[in-house]
């Protein structure tokens, strides 16, 4: 049977999101799509340059993919209520990652907030997809203000540090009944997949992708280690235990 | 006539309308989004709307982002 993650009535078999941040040329995003088998992406909202040309990034971003726009500017629940109804007055379909920061050195983002607008979008029909600080209690709340995913960080936005939040998430994952896909901070194909053999439903990548040497070849490293981790989930790995246990048989030895 | 345009104070001609405005710039119109005092002006509404003193106007896309 196929492993599918329903979020918003679509069926995602791919469980990395990409980011399309950061990339060196938007020609690359299309490439590491279909390298990787992408099925959402994110996109931001932004005040046109009226200085220079710019590039419309949807027309980078295959037609099957679900583009999702953030909130990202927001610094209350109100601006990234405003984001969230333009974009999808826009066109941009009805999923929206909520992301509300107003913290400039680490770009944490603001829970209460984040809650706040939750609730307003999911009452709109929006699939609501909020980025947070992992905390039970606040993703509890998510939870009744009908967010659709909860987006724990796994360290700080655009650092490549890793799973810095671990048994946080593990926390959240045994405790709230909605997938949770670790947003921000991972750098490395190993800790995408050490996020999904937790249990976390997906994962959302962009840094680690989009400034790696070949971009694309990392999109498709990041998705083999989504997909290696998610196995393994569902595997259920042995324990682990303090001693050796030998692995062969500890009899009928050639000696004596 | 002074309008804001993204935020800034801007001198455009009488008369002018949302697609005079998007025109004027040079703006495809395929790739942007018009929000004309806090509302959403959809494309087909661009022609109708006749710029007014001190009228806030945003004119936004999409871009890449995480």
């Amino acid at each position: 049977m196929e492993d599918v993650l329903e979020i918003g009535g679509r069926q995602i078999t791919n469980r990395l999101f990409l980011g399309t941040g950061k990339f060196a040329s938007n020609r690359l995003i299309p490439e590491a799509v279909r390298a990787a088998g992408v099925q959402v992406v994110t996109v931001a909202l932004r005040r046109v340059d009226m200085e220079f040309e710019q590039e419309n990034i949807a027309a980078y971003i295959p037609e099957d993919c679900i583009m999702m726009p953030n909130t990202s500017g927001a610094r209350n629940a109100q601006e990234a209520v405003r984001i969230a109804r333009l974009a999808r007055a826009a066109g941009c379909g009805n999923w929206v990652k909520i992301e509300v920061i107003s913290d400039n050195r680490y770009l944490l983002p603001d829970n209460y907030e984040t809650i706040k607008a939750t609730e307003i979008l999911a009452g709109e029909g929006f699939v609501v997809l909020p980025y947070m600080s992992p905390d039970l209690m606040v993703a509890k709340k998510l939870v009744e203000a009908g967010a659709a995913a909860v987006m724990p960080l796994g360290a700080p936005i655009g650092s490549n540090r890793g799973l810095k939040t671990r048994e946080l998430v593990r926390i959240l994952i045994e405790e709230i009944p909605l997938p949770i896909i670790v947003d921000a901070g991972l750098g490395r194909p190993s800790e995408a997949a050490e996020a999904m053999e937790m249990g976390a439903a997906a994962v959302l990548v962009n840094t680690a992708i989009a400034t790696a040497g070949d971009p694309v070849a990392m999109a498709r490293a990041f998705s083999l280690a989504v997909a290696a981790g998610r196995l393994a989930y569902l595997a259920g790995p042995g324990e682990s235990v303090e001693y050796a246990r030998a692995s062969s048989p500890l009899t009928g030895f050639l000696r004596d | 006539m002074n309008i804001y345009l993204n935020g800034k104070a801007t001198d455009i001609p009488d008369g002018l309308t949302i697609s005079g405005l998007v025109a004027q710039r040079k703006l495809n119109p395929e790739t942007i989004i018009v929000e004309h005092n806090y509302n959403l002006v959809k494309k087909e509404h661009w022609d109708g709307i006749v710029l007014k003193e001190n009228d806030r106007v945003e004119i936004l896309r999409f871009v890449e982002g995480g």
